[in-house]
């Protein structure tokens, strides 16, 4: 399965730059390759096949939601001391698992790494249905959900508010800012590109709801330059966001007295665990995807590779916090504390820290190797691991140390119910129910920014050519330019 | 818009009057919330005027107003006790055994009284179940009747003239000082503070030691 040598654009080589996307499409080509994907009359077959599997776990979660409003959370396996359990790993999980988008589409958009481009539109797209799944957890662990609304400070006659002190109030805050400002960055991101599924509808109602969706977009000059300010400014917003957000989520734990949990080092650990997480998922989806349908030379074998050596760098940082949570307990003195960490490791749990440690720490030091980070099934099974690894951090931070607290005589074991096992496949089921319309409906390749990165887009500046080498013959004449611009429309 | 040769769909000249009723949209209906959700939903509106039509007619205003009954009369645990007492039939009939004995208008009472069957009188003060609210302990303190039950001797069908909402409950509990009266004057429906409520208020609560809690568990238990 490995790559034939001219999609190979991983090399590194002084005073030459790489392509960016590969093959000697025109502009015109490039809509051709994504738009048709979501143009065809009928889906692949695979398509329909995920899709109808999905739906079927999306269903299962909606059963499992109603058991749980009917019944209670008594359904689940929570109890005193282990209050938190699959609702709060879940819920790390997935908003962790958003946090790629974020990055690759906003912090790689101001700092100009233009290798984003290909990739944008899709983990932005995974971001935002991730979210969509974690928001699901705090809502219903509360008991209660139809009181959810009391977690917003609005006025009421009761004349209450939320505790503003306490940190699961700031992550409502975080969770639904983080939201809104992801979904108007991919919304906006994604305008020129609805217009010209638009203007190649073939159906009266594809027109419209194009139409509607491309908010009038006609590609004139003052649009781009309003688009370009707009998507900017939305990149300068979302940017804090990626740290801020899981930083929050992290002080929902370091906040608390907990051993285990009361740590300094919680939220710059829980951020790079989840763009680890994050960037795992992305490979995880994009490896087949880029495969089906047959996108090759725009996410290209450096995409693989750069997201790999994100995927180890991160990996480090996350394996150097599971060391450092060991030395800090040690060097505290502090009885809990080292036990917190003794128990952790070789206590009833541990299965689940060898399981973490082996998928986030060990798995991922083959990326050192450049075969593993250019041979897409490796680097799928890779990242398989590492999403598992990760939801197993979160599992084994929520739950060890709420089993194991101060007082022996206070201890308890955790195991989940099929209901809460059902509920998380269950929220995998939603995930990638949205994600397969998300492929069906809409360009998964952010095109008009594609163009600007192919060698094309920068030839009539004579040395400066943008991204990548043209290989052949320079055309001149400025209208065969404007030819290929002109062909984008049809 | 035609370029290519092939139009684009763009949206019709018309949308444009759509911004208009958008805008106006926008204004309209945050506004039409508001003055639904905070005046229309409110307890002040929807509770306050209760009145309902009592088995009995009767008059606070002649009881209390004209004949000077004291509250505590008929209410007579309201010192001691968290409920205040709806007084059973035979507080009536230490009067009215000779007083109008044969009036039409009191005819259940008598009825009540022959059977033992108490009178189905309807409650006027309804706070939720969740809600533990102790008549002796605002009693003691001289928060007066008059300042949640209003001018009870002026009606002649007894209203509400609070919202008894929380929000309510907690503008005394937070800043006491304006309702605080001497607690031996707590029936008194038309005794006015002798200098600035504020000031008064504020000397009879440091005298008294009145410190009104805002827990949850004060008034939920």
């Amino acid at each position: 399965m490995s790559q034939p040598a001219i999609w190979d654009n991983s090399h590194d080589q002084p005073g030459h730059r790489a392509p960016l996307v590969l093959g000697d499409d025109s502009f015109g080509a490039i809509t051709q390759r994504v738009a048709t994907i979501v143009e065809k009359p009928k889906p692949p077959r695979w398509w329909t096949v995920t899709f109808s599997i999905s739906l079927a776990f999306t269903v299962v979660l909606l059963a499992m939601l109603a058991y749980l409003f009917t019944v209670g959370v008594g359904v689940w396996g929570l109890n005193v001391p282990v209050a938190w359990g699959f609702d709060i790993t879940n819920f790390v999980f997935w908003v962790g698992i958003g946090h790629a988008g974020t990055l690759i589409s906003a912090i790689l958009f101001l700092f100009r790494q233009k290798w984003r481009t290909s990739i944008n539109r899709f983990a932005e797209g995974m971001t935002i249905f991730a979210v969509i799944c974690a928001g699901i957890f705090p809502a219903i662990h509360t008991g209660r959900p139809w009181f959810d609304y009391w977690l917003f400070p609005y006025p009421n006659q009761m004349q209450m508010w939320p505790n503003f002190r306490s940190p699961l109030m700031w992550d409502v805050f975080a969770v639904s800012t983080y939201f809104t400002v992801s979904l108007m960055f991919w919304y906006v991101g994604m305008l020129p590109d609805l217009a010209t599924l638009r203007d190649r509808a073939q159906t009266k109602l594809r027109q419209l709801v194009y139409g509607i969706l491309a908010l009038g977009w006609r590609g004139s000059a003052r649009h781009w330059h309003r688009y370009e300010r707009v998507y900017l400014l939305l990149a300068a917003l979302a940017t804090p966001l990626v740290l801020s957000v899981h930083s929050v989520v992290s002080f929902d734990f370091a906040v608390s007295q907990l051993p285990g949990w009361h740590a300094t080092i919680f939220p710059p650990y829980f951020v790079a665990g989840a763009i680890f997480s994050g960037f795992a998922m992305v490979l995880t989806l994009l490896i087949p995807i880029r495969k089906a349908f047959h996108l090759e030379e725009l996410v290209t074998t450096r995409h693989l590779d750069n997201m790999a050596k994100i995927l180890l760098a991160t990996g480090l940082m996350v394996g150097y916090a599971y060391g450092i949570e060991f030395f800090t307990a040690w060097y505290s003195g502090n009885h809990f504390e080292a036990f917190t960490f003794y128990n952790r490791a070789l206590g009833p749990y541990s299965w689940a820290y060898w399981i973490m440690v082996f998928c986030n720490v060990v798995v991922p030091q083959m990326f050192w190797f450049k075969k593993a980070r250019t041979t897409p099934w490796i680097l799928l099974v890779g990242s398989l691991f590492v999403n598992v690894g990760m939801w197993f951090e979160r599992f084994v931070i929520v739950v060890t140390s709420l089993s194991r607290d101060f007082l022996p005589g206070n201890w308890g074991i955790y195991k989940p119910t099929w209901v809460e096992l059902l509920t998380l496949a269950g929220s995998f089921g939603l995930f990638l129910t949205l994600f397969l319309l998300f492929l069906r409906f809409l360009p998964m390749v952010a095109m008009a920014e594609v163009k600007s990165v192919v060698p094309q887009a920068g030839l009539e500046r004579g040395p400066h050519r943008g991204h990548g080498q043209y290989w052949g013959e320079i055309p001149h004449q400025h209208e065969e330019i404007l030819g290929g611009e002109g062909r984008e429309q049809r | 818009m035609s370029e290519h040769g092939r139009s684009r769909w763009v949206f019709p000249p018309w949308v444009n009057q759509l911004r208009v009723v958008a805008g106006v949209a926008l204004v309209v209906i945050p506004v039409y919330l508001v003055v639904l959700v905070g005046f229309g939903a409110s307890p002040r509106t929807t509770d306050v005027g209760y009145a309902p039509e009592q088995p009995v007619p009767y008059s606070h205003a002649l009881h209390v107003g004209q004949l000077g009954l004291d509250c505590r009369y008929c209410h007579n645990t309201v010192e001691e006790a968290a409920k205040a007492a709806i007084p059973p039939t035979q507080t009536c009939m230490n009067c009215h055994a000779r007083i109008r004995a044969a009036s039409p208008k009191l005819l259940s009472v008598r009825e009540s009284y022959a059977t033992g069957m108490p009178i189905p009188w309807v409650r006027v003060h309804d706070l939720p179940d969740y809600v533990y609210f102790d008549h002796s302990a605002h009693v003691r303190r001289g928060v007066g009747c008059v300042s949640c039950h209003g001018r009870v001797d002026t009606m002649e069908v007894v209203q509400q003239v609070e919202p008894l909402s929380m929000g309510w409950c907690l503008d005394c509990h937070r800043n006491p000082d304006p309702h605080l009266r001497p607690p031996e004057l707590v029936t008194s429906m038309d005794w006015v503070p002798p200098e600035k409520p504020e000031v008064y208020g504020r000397r009879l609560r440091e005298q008294l030691g009145i410190r009104p809690s805002t827990d949850c568990g004060t008034c939920h238990r």
